[in-house]
C-alpha cells in the first residue's frame, strides 16, 4: 500500500467516485449546471451529472460521477481508538455470565428536577434507540429504571437494596450548571455511603462532555447520540478491568 | 381466493383459544378505571387548556381536576359525579373554570348522593354526549370527504412517516409526501411521550426524534392534509399514536380532530414500554371503544416482536398477538374493516429462502384475516448503512406486499437506522413502490404456491405453533404468560410497571356516561 492513494473506479489512480444530493433548485438545465458547480467545488473534476430528476416543483435530485483531484495521505490518518470493543448483545451476555455467574444489576434514573426521561429510557427501555435495543433486552442485565426526579438519597438507597453494580443517571434539560452540580452531589453521596464499594457511576446527557468524568466524580460520561450498545459494551469493559485488578 | 388451504377447524380453534385467553383480562378491564380513562371522559365533556402558572411547566387542567378529585373523594365512582356536582354547588359554568378554581384551592370535591347524584349524572351525561356528537360529526365528515374526493386508486395504501419535531415543518413534509403519492401520513411522536402521564398542550416545535401528539398539532395537520387532499384529488389519511400512559385521552383527541388511523396495540405498552399490564388493558379497552365510535382504523404493533425476537423462530407469536388483538378489538366494538393488524418483513436476508418464508408469513396473515386492512411493515432490523442493499431489500418487501395482497404498506427507507430520511430518500422510496406496483401490482392473479411447497407448509407450521402457544396461554393465564416473557422476550408481572398507581377498582355505583354511550354504541 503506497502512502498516497486516490479512489479506485476501474483503473488505479482514476480517482472516480459517485455521489448523490438534492439542491433546492427547480429541475432544468440551470439545476444541472448548479450540480456541476457543486461537484467541481467538492474537488470532482471532470464531473458528470449522470442523472437528475425533479422532486416537487422546487427541488432537483442528482447522481454525479467524477474524478476527485484530492489525494489521501495515509500517514496523516488519525483514528480515535475506543479503549473497549463494541460488543453485540449476545457477546455482552456471554461475557458477563462468564465473569459474574449472576446478573449484572443496573439502576438508572433522572436526578434533580429533570423530568425528561427520554435519555435514560432510550438507553434502558427495550425499545432502545437508533435501531439498538435498550439494556432491558440483555438477558444478563437486571435493569431497575427509577424514572424521573429521583432524589439522591433515594437513588443511593435503591442502589444499595438492589445491590447495583452500576448506576446510570441522566440529565437532559438543565438550567445553568444544574446537571454538573447534581451529578457531583450524586457522586459524593455514593462515596460517602459506600466508599470504595460504590457501584460504577455513569452519567449521560447532551450537555455533558465525555472528558468531564473526573471533575464530576463518576467513572464514565456519555454525551449526545450514545446508543445502548455502547453503554453495555462499556459496562462489560469496566467489569473486566475490575476483575483484572482483583486477579 | 385461498391459496394456503388452511384447515377451517384449526382456524376456528385458534380464534376460540384467543377468546378464552382474553376473557379474564376483559373482566379485569371492565372492573377497573384509570386516571387516563377519567381524563379522557372529562375531555369528551369539554375540558381544554393547561395551567401555565405551575412551576413545573404547563399542567393540563384535566390533570389538575382528576388529581384533586382523587385526593379528596377518590376515583372509584368516576370523575363525572364529583366534577359536575362541584360545578353546580359552586355555581361554575364550565369545566375549565372549575379547573382554575380547583387549582386555586376553592373547590372541595365530594361524591354526591340522592337527587344531587341524579343532577350531576344528568349534567355530566349531557356534556359527554356533546363530545361524542363531535366525534360522530367528524366521522360523517370523513365519509363525506372520501365520497367526494375518493380513496386511493390502488391497494396497498401507501403509508409514509414524517418526524421533524416541529409541527410546521411536518406540514411541509406531509403535504409534499402526499403530492408524491402518499395516501396515509403518520406523524411520529417525540421519543418518550408514551411515558408522560399527561398530554402536552398547543402547537409544539421542539420534539425529540418526533413531534408531540397534542390536540392543536392534530388540528393543524388534519387541516393541512384536507388542503392537499383537494389538490391531489384523494382523501389523504392522518395517523398518530394512541399508546402509552395517555392512550384513552389521545384516542379522544383523535376522534375530536378527525384523525383516521391510530397505532393502538393491546400489549405494546406492557412489553416495550414497561407500562403496568392492568393499566394497559383498561386504557386499551376504552381507547378502542373510542376508535370504534370514531371510525378510526387501528394499527397493531406485531412488527415490534420481530425486532426483538428472531423473525423465523417468533413468527407464531405474531399470529398469536394478531388473534388476541382481533379478539380485544371485536370485544371493544371494532369491526374487521377497522382492524389494521400488523406484521413485518424482518427475516434475516442471509437466511436461505428468506423471501419464500416472508411470503408464507404474509399470506398466512392475509388468509387468517381476509377482511382486515393489514398493515405491512418494512425491514428495519437488517437494514445497515449499506443503502444500496437496503434499497434492494425494500424492493423485495414491496413485492411481497403486492403479491400477498397487503392493505396498508409502510414505505421502507433505505436510510433506515442511518439518518432521518432525506427528501430524496423518501422520493426514491416512493419510486421503488411505484415501480413494483406498476410492474407486478396484479401478479397475485398468477401466483399459486404449490400445495406441497415450502410456502404452504411453512404457513401451516406457523399456524400450528400459534395454536400450541395459545393453548399454553389459556392454561397459564394471559397475565402470567406476559409475566413469564412469552411475547418479545420481555417479562412483565401484572403488579409492576409504570402507571400502576393510576389504576382504580370501580365501586358498584361507578358512573361514566362515556363508557355507557360507547358500550351501547348509541
Amino acid at each position: 500500500m503506497s502512502r498516497y492513494v486516490r479512489p479506485y473506479g476501474d483503473t488505479t489512480g482514476d480517482g472516480m467516485i459517485q455521489t448523490s444530493f438534492t439542491l433546492p433548485v427547480p429541475f432544468g438545465p440551470k439545476a444541472d449546471g448548479a450540480a456541476l458547480q457543486l461537484a467541481n467545488k467538492m474537488g470532482m473534476d471532470p464531473a458528470m451529472v449522470v442523472h437528475s430528476h425533479a422532486i416537487g416543483a422546487d427541488f432537483t435530485f442528482f447522481v454525479v460521477y467524477g474524478s476527485v483531484k484530492h489525494l489521501v495521505d495515509l500517514d496523516e490518518v488519525r483514528v480515535v481508538e475506543r479503549e473497549y470493543p463494541l460488543l453485540s448483545p449476545s457477546e455482552v451476555n456471554t461475557t458477563l455470565k462468564k465473569l459474574l455467574r449472576r446478573k449484572f444489576v443496573v439502576v438508572g434514573g433522572c436526578i434533580g428536577t429533570d423530568a425528561h426521561t427520554v435519555g435514560i429510557d432510550a438507553i434502558l427501555n427495550i425499545k432502545g434507540f437508533a435501531g439498538e435495543k435498550g439494556l432491558e433486552y440483555y438477558r444478563e442485565l437486571k435493569v431497575v429504571n427509577l424514572g424521573a426526579q429521583v432524589s439522591v438519597p433515594e437513588l443511593v438507597r435503591r442502589a444499595r437494596t438492589e445491590k447495583a453494580d452500576a448506576v446510570l443517571i441522566s440529565q437532559v434539560v438543565t438550567q445553568r450548571d444544574a446537571h454538573i452540580l447534581n451529578t457531583q452531589e450524586m457522586a459524593a453521596a455514593f462515596r460517602e455511603a459506600m466508599g470504595d464499594r460504590r457501584p460504577l457511576l455513569v452519567a449521560g446527557g447532551p450537555r455533558f462532555d465525555p472528558l468531564m468524568a473526573g471533575e464530576l466524580g463518576v467513572d464514565r460520561v456519555f454525551s449526545r447520540g450514545t446508543t445502548p450498545g455502547e453503554v453495555a459494551s462499556y459496562l462489560v469493559h469496566a467489569v473486566q478491568e475490575k476483575k483484572g485488578v482483583a486477579a | 381466493m385461498a391459496l394456503l388451504d388452511l384447515d377451517p377447524t384449526v382456524v376456528a380453534t385458534a380464534r376460540k383459544l384467543a377468546a378464552r385467553a382474553a376473557e379474564p383480562v376483559v373482566s379485569i378491564a371492565k372492573a377497573h378505571t384509570t386516571v387516563a380513562v377519567e381524563r379522557a371522559t372529562l375531555r369528551l365533556a369539554g375540558i381544554t387548556g393547561a395551567d401555565s402558572t405551575h412551576r413545573a411547566g404547563d399542567v393540563p387542567w384535566v390533570n389538575r381536576v382528576i388529581d384533586t378529585v382523587r385526593e379528596q373523594c377518590g376515583l372509584e365512582h368516576g370523575v363525572v359525579l364529583p366534577a359536575f356536582h362541584a360545578l353546580r354547588e359552586n355555581n361554575i359554568a364550565t369545566l375549565t373554570e372549575l379547573a382554575e378554581a380547583t387549582a386555586a384551592g376553592q373547590v372541595r370535591f365530594t361524591v354526591p348522593a340522592g337527587r344531587d347524584r341524579d343532577r350531576a349524572a344528568k349534567a355530566g351525561g349531557t356534556a359527554v354526549a356533546k363530545g361524542i356528537k363531535t366525534v360522530d360529526r367528524n366521522r360523517a365528515q370523513r365519509d363525506k370527504l372520501v365520497t367526494k374526493l375518493g380513496d386511493p386508486p390502488q391497494r396497498p395504501w401507501i403509508y409514509l412517516i414524517v418526524a421533524t419535531g416541529d409541527i410546521d415543518e411536518d406540514v411541509v413534509q406531509a403535504q409534499n409526501a402526499a403530492r408524491a403519492g402518499a395516501d396515509v401520513i403518520a406523524v411520529i411522536r417525540s421519543t418518550g411521550q408514551s411515558l408522560l402521564d399527561y398530554v402536552p398542550e398547543g402547537a409544539t416545535h421542539h420534539g425529540f426524534a418526533g413531534t408531540y401528539a397534542t390536540q392543536e398539532n392534530f388540528r393543524i395537520m388534519r387541516a393541512a392534509l384536507d388542503d392537499v387532499s383537494k389538490e391531489v384529488g384523494r382523501y389523504v389519511r392522518l395517523t398518530n399514536y394512541a399508546s402509552g400512559l395517555c392512550m384513552p385521552e389521545i384516542a379522544v383527541l383523535a376522534g375530536l380532530q378527525r384523525l383516521d388511523m391510530m397505532l393502538n396495540d393491546s400489549m405494546y405498552g406492557i412489553l416495550f414500554r414497561d407500562i403496568n399490564p392492568i393499566r394497559t388493558f383498561v386504557d386499551q379497552r376504552f381507547s378502542r371503544q373510542v376508535h370504534a365510535r370514531a371510525g378510526i382504523i387501528i394499527n397493531t404493533g406485531e412488527d415490534n416482536y420481530l425486532t426483538t425476537a428472531d423473525a423465523v423462530d417468533a413468527a407464531h407469536t405474531v399470529t398469536v398477538s394478531q388473534l388476541l388483538n382481533e379478539h380485544f378489538a371485536h370485544e371493544a366494538g371494532l369491526p374487521d374493516h377497522l382492524l389494521g393488524l400488523g406484521h413485518a418483513f424482518e427475516i434475516n436476508p442471509k437466511v436461505p429462502d428468506s423471501f419464500r418464508l416472508e411470503l408464507a408469513h404474509a399470506l398466512l396473515a392475509r388468509e387468517l384475516f381476509p377482511d382486515a386492512p393489514l398493515k405491512w411493515m418494512p425491514p428495519t432490523k437488517h437494514m445497515t448503512g449499506d443503502v444500496f442493499n437496503g434499497y434492494l431489500l425494500d424492493g423485495f418487501f414491496n413485492l411481497a406486499g403486492v403479491l400477498t395482497g397487503q392493505s396498508i404498506l409502510l414505505v421502507g427507507m433505505m436510510t433506515e437506522a442511518v439518518v432521518t430520511p432525506f427528501l430524496s430518500d423518501r422520493d426514491l422510496a416512493l419510486a421503488n413502490v411505484r415501480y413494483v406496483l406498476n410492474a407486478a401490482g396484479n401478479l397475485a392473479e398468477d401466483f399459486r404456491p404449490s400445495p406441497d411447497g415450502l410456502i404452504v407448509k411453512r404457513a401451516h407450521q406457523v399456524l400450528g405453533e400459534a395454536v400450541d402457544l395459545l393453548e399454553r396461554i389459556v392454561d397459564d393465564g394471559l397475565l402470567n404468560a406476559i409475566a413469564d416473557g412469552t411475547f418479545g422476550l420481555m417479562k412483565r408481572p401484572a403488579d409492576q410497571g409504570k402507571g400502576a398507581d393510576g389504576v382504580v377498582e370501580k365501586a358498584d355505583e361507578y358512573f361514566n356516561p362515556a363508557s355507557e354511550l360507547l358500550e351501547a354504541g348509541e
